[in-house]
């Protein structure tokens, strides 16, 4: 699991999209199992990399079950229609998210951390090897943060994932990488990554770490801020790209 | 939360709820046939001159399979059913279920649900077209007769919204939306001057034809928009898949595998055809489009697999039986359809609206 952290504009949006295709990178490629994703056809892309986007707003009415059938576009030819195999599919993905009793309710009525669970389910539906998810944790209370990583760590796909929150960054990611105006300047593990030297110059915030005693988990103190503002002249520049 | 918990309580819901849905749903969708053949002998057999339900099966029968059905006995009634009424409903089953069928497109391809098959300007487009010819004489739409320059009307307008809501290379709905009621204005002031300065029998005719008709349905000039509309219908149909994808949004269903971009061109450019060619026979008849696709979504959800096949069957039955309505209850008068559709769906559509307890089911 890869944590993707950095200020907002600093292009974590702009690289996930340029890995399930969404948005062709200007230079550079975009490599899965040593395939250039932007040389493979979309749907091939999409078996191979599920998402969850960010923002998935709809005002019509869908049921959870008709959202996670959806999961299965990517695997089927244009008129081919679903079998019992893809319905099997769809189930167990809804049973592995613990949203099975909803299968037949209305996607509008959840609340954020169920609809979050609801588009896993349609990610796990795809039957990728790669997650990819951004900023899943938003909106959500603390315990369904959570809940919501615990889920995916336990899911044991390879995950990109970006996230805002540090502590959740280094308890979750087995490495992150930070970005800062459209670049990388670190990768590595969370307790190698994040110093106090780095979260300053990457977020303009002070930082202190300790270990908790107990379970050896490492945690971050933040605040107060160092100057106005991270810089996001060059993001701006990525994200038009 | 937990594995194992999980999986002992595996697909107990799931598994019971869904045969019985999936039975509900081809339940729904054999109902809806029924009602709709019911309907269709109906609207044949009533009229100025009322002919018997079973007078009417024969002489539909006597006509699809001559070597098993006798003729009726009576020549009159077989040129009435036969000759008059029958391409006329035929034409309400067709039109009927393709403009329900693109509005419930439409609403999913821009992503709204105010969206209807018109939201592109193509009426006002076919509009200007048809009135060019009625008013100033086919001349001066380069010799076109009506229908055909209607449907050059409403390609005329598809292409320039098309061009219009491009942005390198990607169609943005809303771009799209606020091309087409700004393009819409402009035609409809272009047919509104030429009816200003129409002697007042053309302005009159035009106003008939705008509001829809069913009118000039006739065995000869049936079979190409026919065919091309039922055609149509079919195609978009085998769509649900990809319209749901695009419910969620763009970025989604990009994710999905979905080329969004080309997707929304090679739906533009299917309804545009489609509306074209029913604007071209019967007229904008305004509200099946918008009405009918909410109406099945409210009570089967917004699932394209199952609002498209509801949502077509239901167009055809609603627009059979405002065409029975508009030629019979003002006997002699023929009244337009768009006055029908309005005074009989909005009641309806509102007693729906009100009767689902949750309003956001339709629309956020």
């Amino acid at each position: 699991m890869v944590g993707l952290l950095g200020p907002n504009g600093s292009g974590k949006s702009s690289l996930l999209r340029s890995v399930y295709r969404s948005l062709r990178p200007v230079a550079g490629v975009v490599r899965l199992d040593e395939d250039d994703v932007w040389s493979l056809p979309a749907r091939e892309s999409a078996r191979r990399t599920a998402v969850v986007v960010q923002q998935t707003q709809t005002e019509f009415d869908l049921t959870v079950a008709d959202v996670v059938a959806m999961g299965r576009h990517p695997h089927k030819r244009p008129l081919e229609r679903e079998n019992a195999q893809d319905r099997e599919l769809c189930e167990d993905a809804l049973v592995r998210v613990d949203m099975a009793d909803f299968a037949g309710r209305s996607f509008l009525e959840l609340s954020g951390g169920e609809r979050q669970r609801v588009l896993i389910a349609r990610a796990l539906a795809q039957r990728s090897q790669v997650l990819v998810l951004d900023e899943p944790t938003n909106h959500l209370d603390v315990h369904h943060q959570f809940e919501l990583l615990d889920l995916i760590r336990k899911l044991g796909l390879t995950t990109l994932v970006a996230v805002h929150d540090l502590n959740l960054a280094a308890r979750y990611c087995d490495r992150v990488c930070v970005l800062r105006a459209g670049e990388v300047v670190a990768v590595g593990p969370p307790a190698d990554v994040l110093t106090p030297a780095l979260v300053e110059h990457v977020f303009a915030v002070a930082l202190t770490t300790w270990t908790d005693p107990e379970t050896g988990l490492l945690h971050f103190g933040l605040g107060p801020m160092r100057s106005a503002r991270p810089t996001a002249q060059l993001a701006t520049d990525a994200a038009g790209a | 939360m937990n594995a194992i918990d999980s999986r002992l309580r595996r697909g107990a819901p799931a598994t019971t709820v869904r045969p019985p849905r999936r039975a509900r749903q081809a339940l729904v969708l054999a109902g809806l046939a029924v009602t709709l053949l019911a309907c269709v002998l109906l609207a044949v057999g009533a009229g100025p001159v009322a002919v018997h339900p079973a007078t009417t099966v024969q002489v539909v029968g006597s006509h699809l399979l001559p070597q098993l059905v006798a003729p009726v006995p009576d020549p009159l009634d077989d040129q009435i059913i036969w000759e008059f009424r029958f391409p006329r409903v035929l034409l309400g089953v067709v039109v009927g279920a393709g403009l329900a069928v693109v509005g419930a497109v439409m609403q999913a391809v821009v992503r709204n649900p105010l969206a209807d098959p018109y939201l592109l300007g193509v009426s006002a487009g076919a509009a200007l077209g048809a009135v060019l010819v009625l008013v100033l004489g086919s001349a001066a739409a380069a010799g076109l007769s009506l229908p055909a320059a209607a449907f050059g009307g409403a390609l005329v307008s598809t292409l320039a919204i098309y061009l219009l809501a491009r942005r390198r290379g990607r169609i943005t709905p809303l771009r799209m939306v606020l091309a087409g009621v700004a393009l819409a204005y402009l035609f409809q002031a272009g047919y509104s001057y030429l009816l200003l300065i129409a002697d007042p029998r053309g302005a009159q005719s035009v106003l008939f034809w705008l509001l829809g008709s069913l009118g000039s349905a006739r065995w000869d000039a049936l079979p190409l928009p026919t065919a091309v509309v039922a055609l149509g219908t079919v195609a978009l149909l085998t769509q649900s898949r990809p319209l749901n994808a695009l419910l969620t949004g763009d970025e989604s269903a990009r994710s999905l595998g979905l080329g969004v971009d080309r997707f929304r061109a090679a739906m533009l450019v299917l309804t545009s055809v489609l509306v074209g060619t029913m604007v071209a026979v019967s007229g904008a008849i305004a509200f099946v489009g918008l009405i009918v696709p909410h109406a099945v979504r409210l009570v089967l959800g917004a699932d394209h697999r199952r609002l498209m096949p509801a949502a077509a069957l239901v167009g055809a039955i609603f627009l059979v039986l405002v065409d029975l309505a508009a030629r019979t209850v003002a006997e002699p008068t023929e009244l337009p359809l768009t006055i029908v559709t309005a005074v009989v769906g909005v009641p309806f559509f509102l007693w729906l609206l009100g009767r689902d307890t949750s309003a956001e089911r339709i629309a956020g």
